[in-house]
């Protein structure tokens, strides 16, 4: 047990921002869920069960199995990925690694919007790749690549990949190398001293990098609008509907809170194996 | 560890206050309409979709009446609409939203009643355009644009003129991939309840239902659903055939002239945008005379020729230069034939049947 | 640090010396290392690319391709609703920034000390986790329940919830592999707990601390749902005015600015190189 600090003044302001500009919003969303939808959008304050209920519908259910099997891709993709490239990263010099970094992070300093229509303008079909391979006579017919399911998964690791680099890299930058010297000395490959050493210590930095990546991919509805056409819907674009279109908040925060739930369960996950991981090595 | 405790404690306590507190909501102040009051001093905020109105629409106004006002956009009916209903003070005084939405608003009680002693050109408008089945006598909104919605396409792509709903709901197999459709709201559905000869604002089960049952057969031929860039699909040849509203079909024939607008047999809807008043609004007076001020004919013609719509102002459209209807034809589709369209209204608790069907026709695969 | 101490180690050095038939490998990098990482920057860039061609296109509409014309960067310029966004957008940022790099390491230090389970660290996560929409209209609501006008402090406040999760997110994992015997010596030497923390603990989490600001500065500069639920109608932020551009195709206007943005953090960033060398602080 330390001596020390009381934890208040490092805790405190933290937890309570958090409080007053999350907990409460959320609670009182939460509240809502319990409640119906008023005529034309608003709340009607007669209590019910209506809107979880609502939730195991084969639409809804559908909608979100689909929405978590795309994000898991995403999310698989931006780790294999992300892990070389991080790697790569935290193996340069300092000079290169403040460049490399940056050049990771840069794309996201000019509107999202913006790059996607410019996705767009390159894959469509009459966009610059089909013109490329037509006028360079190796395909015939454009080929499609927009608006289909595929399509969204690269859409979205093209947003989240930077998400999965910087903690991956942020833990992987401080392992300290002495470990793996220490492995390579005593005749481990450095493919073994990677696997032994390296790998399971970054583990606490994947994770994160996982779940930076999940969450937005699942709640998105830009990208499958715009680069999924529109026929391919996520849990995203369904709250986005049920507030907007159906004006039913009661039923969109009841969707958006199931989607939290989820995530918060994971989240609880990450925390436990990711301590374990790392207090292990440290006590044998 | 207790100063963890005691931290929960307060935030739980912090919770409960709060809860309380929030079960005293302080309304948004509106003042009565006071004909004589002096509009200078008053503010004006308009909302609109970006790019609908000319570009110096503020600063004329400003010049004609010396109100300070500033245009802010919004994108979608429904983007604004939650906006309105959510907070108390929006801090706008004019929106521009669409006829269902305005009933809709005006219905929840967030729209000031117009006072028509200070909207005297309200006269211009065609007589139809203040018999609006979404708000009959123009009580919560004057219209600013109308219209309908129709197939946008390109003759050297199609190979021939559509006529029907049925050429997009069920295309020709070198035209499948090459079409799209609206995914937005009631315009979704339009297509094939029109084919099928329902009404645009029913909410009978059965119709709903066949309707649904076209639309995802249609599903797998179309390019995309597209609400914002289907001209921009149809100039650089992606597309063949969309589903459109007409103004927008004229942003694509400024680009292309050899596009094409038609309205199907079946009819379509008539859609309207409309200016409406809040009810929360500090500015009332000047909101009104902002509104007035676009009812003049020559303001509106203006608009028109600058945004390339159709406007209900009847001395308005009369002006219109008759080369600028040569280029956009839809810009003479006649009063009579607009109102041969169903004019689209809000459907209050049913209007869940068309997001629930909008949603299974979306999420099917 | 941990690197150079590596090099000089004495005892390497010793064994360099005394056996040279078992002598230590350096540890390669595997060759072609950099290949997935070439990969990935084009994957990231070709887009950019993309844009900074199409801000050149002479034609109002952005997917057909007219001539190469220079227009759309004065007209930027003189676009008075962009360089409006684009400034409430700044402010914004570096605001919810400022708050969530302090209350962010502050609770991610309390947390890795003063916790056990994952109660209270899963809370000051949890904002990372929650749908845009939710917190976004959660907000709203709570801001006109409590009749507060909206503003650029609304949005500020409102960024700074999420932007706190991923700066606490990032030093933690940073402080999970930090030695703790550096700040027990630092104790045991008879440096008071609060020096400590800052002579001793910070330097060391200063880089977890920095990539989490830049983290939470370049997630607010492009956040839309939230800042839209959260903004006065009169000051919106540079990707609401965007978006509400995007209902006539985007134009190239907006590539003209997206290249200018481009061009400024580049500069900003070689900028920053430059100064924190000249002050002789190096990572």
């Amino acid at each position: 047990m330390r001596r020390g600090l009381a934890p208040a003044p490092f805790l405190a302001p933290g937890i309570l921002f958090l409080i007053v500009f999350m907990a409460i919003p959320v609670g009182l969303l939460a509240f809502y869920t319990f409640f119906k939808r008023g005529r034309f959008g608003g709340i009607v304050f007669e209590f019910t069960f209506d809107n979880w209920v609502k939730l195991l519908e084969p639409l809804y259910l559908g909608v979100i199995m689909q929405s978590i099997g795309l994000a898991l891709v995403v999310t698989l993709l931006a780790l294999a990925i992300g892990y070389p490239m991080a790697y790569a990263i935290a193996g340069l010099s300092p000079k290169w690694r403040t460049v490399a970094l940056v050049a990771i992070v840069l794309p996201f300093w000019t509107n999202f919007l913006i790059r996607t229509y410019a996705w767009i303008l390159l894959l469509n079909n009459a966009g610059w790749v089909n013109q490329w391979l037509q006028g360079l006579g190796i395909t015939d017919e454009p080929i499609s690549m927009l608006y289909t399911p595929q399509a969204i998964v690269v859409g979205l690791l093209y947003m989240y990949l930077p998400l999965m680099v910087l903690p991956l890299y942020a833990s992987l930058q401080q392992l300290d190398p002495a470990l793996r010297e220490a492995a390579t000395n005593l005749g481990a490959t450095p493919w073994r001293a990677f696997r032994t050493v390296t790998l399971p210590l970054s583990i606490p930095g994947a994770l994160t990098g996982c779940i930076f990546v999940f969450v937005p991919a699942m709640s998105n509805f830009v990208i499958p609008e715009l680069i999924g056409g529109g026929k391919t819907i996520m849990v995203g674009n369904l709250v986005r509907d049920q507030f907007f279109e159906a004006r039913d908040w009661p039923f969109g925060a009841t969707l958006a809170l199931l989607l939290t739930i989820l995530l918060v369960l994971v989240i609880l996950v990450q925390t436990a194996v990711s301590r374990r991981l790392t207090e292990g090595p440290r006590r044998g | 560890m207790p100063t963890t405790r005691r931290i929960i404690a307060a935030a739980a306590g912090t919770i409960v206050l709060a809860f309380a507190a929030t079960s005293c909501s302080t309304g948004g102040g509106g003042d009565e309409i006071d004909p004589s009051a002096d509009i200078t001093e008053q503010t004006l905020t308009v909302s609109i979709w970006a790019d609908y109105s000319p570009e110096d629409l503020a600063e004329q106004f400003e010049e004609a009446t010396g109100v300070k006002t500033t245009i802010v956009n919004h994108t979608t009916n429904e983007d604004i609409v939650a906006k309105l209903t959510a907070s108390a003070d929006p801090g706008i005084d004019v929106a521009f939203v669409s006829g269902q939405y305005a009933q809709a608003l005006g219905e929840q009680g967030l729209l000031a009643e117009l006072d028509k002693s200070l909207i005297p050109n309200e006269e211009n408008l065609y007589p139809e355009a203040t018999q609006l089945p979404y708000d009959e006598g123009n009580v919560y909104s004057e219209p600013y644009a109308w219209g309908t919605t129709g197939l946008c396409y390109r003759p050297d792509l199609t190979g021939y003129d559509p006529t029907s709903w049925n050429d997009l709901l069920d295309p020709k197999p070198e035209l499948v991939g090459k079409t799209t459709m609206l995914s937005t709201d009631r315009w979704l559905s339009m297509p094939a309840l029109k084919a099928q000869g329902a009404s645009i604002n029913t909410t009978d089960d059965a119709e709903l239902e066949a309707a649904k049952a076209q639309l995802i057969e249609t599903k797998p031929t179309l390019l995309a659903y597209d609400d914002t860039t289907f001209y921009s699909k149809l100039v650089s040849g992606e597309a063949a055939m969309v589903e459109a509203w007409d103004g927008w079909c004229n942003y694509g024939i400024a680009e292309d002239p050899s596009i094409k607008f038609v309205v199907p047999d079946e009819g379509a809807d008539l859609w309207v945008d409309t200016m409406t008043v809040l009810e929360s609004s500090e500015n009332k007076e000047a909101a009104m005379a902002f509104i007035n001020y676009i009812l003049d004919p020559e303001v509106q013609t203006w608009v028109a020729e600058n945004i390339l719509y159709k406007v209900p102002n009847k001395a308005a459209m009369e002006a219109l230069d008759p080369a600028l209807i040569e280029s956009y034809p839809t810009l003479g589709i006649t009063v009579d034939e607009l109102m041969e369209q169903e004019a689209i209204i809000d459907l209050g608790e049913d209007s869940l049947k068309y997001v629930d069907l909008n949603a299974e026709v979306l999420a099917t695969n | 640090m941990a690197e150079t101490t590596a090099t000089t180690n004495p005892s390497t050095t010793a064994m360099r010396e005394l056996e040279p038939a078992v002598r230590p490998r350096a540890v390669r990098k595997p060759r072609g290392i950099l290949v997935p990482l070439w990969i990935g920057y084009v994957f990231l860039y070709l887009p950019i690319l993309v844009v900074v061609i199409m801000s050149f296109n002479d034609s109002e509409n952005l997917f057909v391709w007219r001539g190469f014309s220079l227009r759309w960067y004065p007209e930027l310029f003189a676009d008075e609703k962009i360089m409006q966004g684009l400034g409430n957008t700044l402010i914004v940022a570096t605001g919810a920034t400022a708050i969530a790099t302090v209350l962010g390491t502050l609770l991610a230090y309390g947390i890795q000390h003063y916790t056990r389970g994952g109660l209270i660290r899963a809370f000051a996560i949890a904002p990372a986790i929650l749908p845009d929409l939710l917190l976004g209209i959660g907000l709203l609501t709570f801001f006109s329940l409590l009749s507060i006008t909206l503003g650029l402090h609304s949005v500020i406040l409102a960024h700074a919830v999420f932007a706190t999760a991923f700066v606490t997110a990032i030093v933690l994992a940073r402080m999970a592999n930090l030695d703790p015997s550096l700040e027990e010596a630092s104790r045991d030497l008879g440096a008071g707990p609060v020096r400590t923390f800052t002579r001793v603990t910070l330097p060391q989490l200063a880089p977890g601390i920095v990539a989490g600001a830049l983290l939470a500065f370049t997630l607010s500069i492009d956040e839309f749902v939230i800042a839209f639920f959260t903004t006065a109608p009169t000051q919106p932020t540079l990707p609401i005015v965007i978006y509400s551009m995007v209902r006539f195709g985007v134009t190239p206007e907006v590539n003209a600015l997206a290249t200018i943005l481009l061009l400024v953090s580049i500069v900003t960033v070689i900028v920053a190189q430059r100064l924190t060398r000249l002050t002789g602080t190096t990572k």
